[in-house]
């Protein structure tokens, strides 16, 4: 080892030894000086172990870095996301219900004609995100929507009679004032999107299965 | 650390112990003969007022953690039963709750005294920073405390604070699923909060052990900021700073307990007495007071930055917000290079002094606004154009932001100081005889 000492301090191995560069210091040795390029890029076998180690080393940590990080991802019984199946049959024109999916509210609203008649009329470029009414239901009759303000996530009021449903006939959102469309999209206040549309089938005229 | 060079103890076990490990040594060097500026005033006890409340924190927690359980299904009521049939439970739990108001309160002023004695200026740089790291993580450990009684403002302030990070594009969402490990706020971002919430005091702690390691390198700022010349400029820690905060500390003590034992549940909200609801949110959400400031400047940014005339959004009026809100804070630990003034203290600096008080009013209004609904209408000024709270917030914000950017620069080139004396002796002497306060 004394004979490479200080040459492995400057590049991790080689054999730039004394006798090669009498006259250079132990930081000045082969770093500077092109013509060693044989002694540092050229790989010796000190080099190849020492990367080899370091690579290794690299994916050891990384590999017991991962399982800490993704544990903290949803477990499979969290992802195993149930589907919820909807009567719709009581539900008379007008009216909303709230079922929960996912942990999550899902706004149904049977929508009158005034208010599919507002959702179609309005001129798509004017909206925030702009979406036709054609693109969010199935029939337009039936209005199915998460229930999560796009913004910060608040659940929006207008589920209940006597709700405030803001300008637009459609949802309020208390948190930060976003207001929703009878098509419960966002046109004003600080949300950027309209409300989510979930995965459903009807499954017949009055049963709905979400997700 | 080392202690340097050790006179002997009279007491023998002492002298052997230290000799072995010099912890008294140490201990008398920081804290006992410790040259501390003779001139402090009331400000400077918050330091010591503050690592009161961290220990009195961490005690309390661990006595609360020994009866909560971190379950959505027992969480509440495991909260109720340390209230009402855990012995002395609603002491511990009240003592809690109410520290970490009175936490705020005294790093709140502590922050401030820094601003105002300009005591984040060379030398004390990195002092400054530590104690901004400090700051946040006190906000990311009261933010999950306050999840863990699971009622309605646990959840949703949970659920509205963990949704700022969908605001980033692309990765936002993988990082919100990540956070709270589902597609809502539920059972697993209870649990992992619990564990947080255990282990970052001690995390405070240690970036606390730093933040005195630097005060010590550098030795205290004080009312003049000018550095101490020489032993008439300072007195032993002990017992003349031992007296001072310890007197102080008792008064803030003493406001602390009156809270805790007669208006216990003033600075809380009464929705959080409601279990934690997923599908009704309360008509009114709010943080807790000490984070009001920085939700009014969330709330304040309305409008999408776009390319003019176009459709396109560069920056949605939620990523802006939530990225104002990170620099509001963020701001702190470039203080120091955005006020390069030479003189340290408010006190010679009129101006700088009159705009630092106005920044104080604006934070102030802030968190008045940040604490009151979106859009209240306030007045007229035209016969459509209402002014709104929201408006008051985003004039707020803009000052809070002016006053780093713009006003500190400009004030670090042409502001001109008062006289000043040329040491912390003379300045005591002249106000014996003169000034008559030492504010
Ligand atoms: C930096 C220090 C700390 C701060 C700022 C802090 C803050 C908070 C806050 C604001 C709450 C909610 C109180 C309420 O509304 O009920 C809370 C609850 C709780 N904290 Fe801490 N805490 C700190 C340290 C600790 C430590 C070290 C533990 C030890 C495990 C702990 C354990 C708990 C428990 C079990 C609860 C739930 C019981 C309850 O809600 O009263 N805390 N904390
Ligand atoms: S969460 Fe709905 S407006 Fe902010």
């Amino acid at each position: 080892m004394s004979t490479h000492d200080h040459s492995s301090s400057c590049c991790g191995g080689g054999s730039c030894d004394s006798a090669a560069e009498p006259n250079k210091s132990s930081q000045g040795c082969c770093q500077n000086t092109p013509a060693e390029g044989e002694c540092c890029g050229g790989g010796s076998r000190r080099d190849f172990l020492f990367m080899t180690a370091g690579a290794m080393a690299a994916v050891g940590v990384g590999s017991v870095a991962w399982p800490l990080v993704d544990q903290m991802n949803p477990a499979a019984d969290t992802l195993a996301m149930s589907t919820t199946e909807v009567d719709l049959s009581q539900l008379q024109v007008g009216q909303s219900m709230t079922v929960m999916w996912r942990g999550k509210p899902v706004f149904i609203r049977r929508r009158t004609a005034e208010e599919i008649k507002e959702a179609q009329d309005i001129d798509v470029q004017t909206l925030r995100d702009k979406q036709s009414d054609s693109d969010r239901v199935k029939k337009p009759e039936w209005l199915i929507v998460i229930g999560v303000c796009t913004h910060l996530g608040c659940v929006p009021l207008g589920q209940k009679t006597g709700d405030t449903r803001g300008e637009y006939d459609g949802w309020f959102c208390p948190c930060h004032g976003s207001v929703y469309d009878t098509s419960g999209r966002i046109r004003k206040g600080p949300a950027p999107k309209n409300l989510e549309v979930p995965q459903y089938t009807f499954l017949s005229d009055t049963l709905v299965r979400i997700g | 650390m080392s202690a340097g060079p050790r006179t002997p103890f009279e007491n023998k076990f002492i002298e052997w112990f230290d000799q072995r490990l010099p912890i008294f040594t140490m201990m008398n060097k920081e804290y006992g003969v410790f040259p501390t500026p003779k001139n402090f005033n009331y400000f400077w006890n918050f330091g010591a007022i503050a690592m009161f409340m961290l220990v009195t924190m961490i005690v309390s927690g661990i006595t609360l953690a020994m009866h909560y359980a971190a379950n959505t299904g027992l969480a509440f009521d495991s909260v109720e039963r340390i209230m009402r049939d855990v012995n002395y439970g609603w002491l511990i739990r009240y003592i809690h709750m109410n520290g970490a108001s009175f936490f705020f309160i005294a790093v709140y002023i502590h922050i401030f005294r820094g601003l105002y004695y300009g005591s984040y200026k060379q030398p004390r740089e990195l002092l400054w920073i530590f104690g901004v790291v400090i700051f946040l993580l006190m906000m990311a450990t009261a933010f999950m405390g306050y999840v863990l009684p699971w009622g309605q403002m646990s959840y949703w302030g949970a659920t509205v604070i963990t949704n700022f990070f969908t605001a980033f594009p692309w990765v936002g969402e993988p990082i919100q699923t990540l956070l709270i490990g589902g597609f809502s706020v539920d059972n697993p971002t209870l649990n992992r909060f619990f564990a947080l919430h255990y282990l970052l005091p001690f995390v405070i702690v240690g970036v606390v052990f730093l933040h005195v390691w630097a005060l010590h390198r550098t030795g205290s700022n004080n009312p003049t900021g000018i550095e101490p010349k020489d032993e008439r400029d300072t007195l032993p820690f002990h017992p003349y700073y031992t007296m001072k905060d310890s007197f102080g500390l008792l008064i803030f003590a003493i406001v602390y307990c009156i809270f805790v034992f007669f208006m216990p549940n003033e600075l809380g909200h009464p929705d959080n007495y409601t279990p934690a609801n997923p599908m009704v949110t309360p008509a009114h959400i709010v943080p807790e007071w000490y984070f009001l400031p920085f939700y009014a400047i969330l709330r304040a940014v309305t409008i999408d930055i776009g390319i003019p005339f176009t459709d396109i959004t560069i920056i949605s009026a939620k990523l802006g917000g939530v990225l104002l809100m990170f620099g509001s804070i963020a701001i702190l630990l470039v203080l120091p290079w955005l006020d390069s003034h030479p003189v340290r203290s408010a006190r010679y600096r009129p101006k700088f002094r009159l705009f630092l008080l106005l920044f104080v009013v604006t934070v102030l209004v802030l968190g008045k606004v940040g604490g009151m609904p979106a859009d209240v209408p306030l007045f007229h000024i035209t016969k459509d154009f209402v002014f709104t709270t929201t408006h008051v917030a985003q004039i707020a914000t803009v000052y809070y932001f002016a006053f780093f950017i713009v006003i500190l620069p400009v004030l670090s080139r042409i502001e001109v100081v008062k006289p000043m004396p040329a040491s912390i002796h003379e300045a005591v002497l002249k106000c014996q005889s003169s000034c008559g306060g030492n504010a």
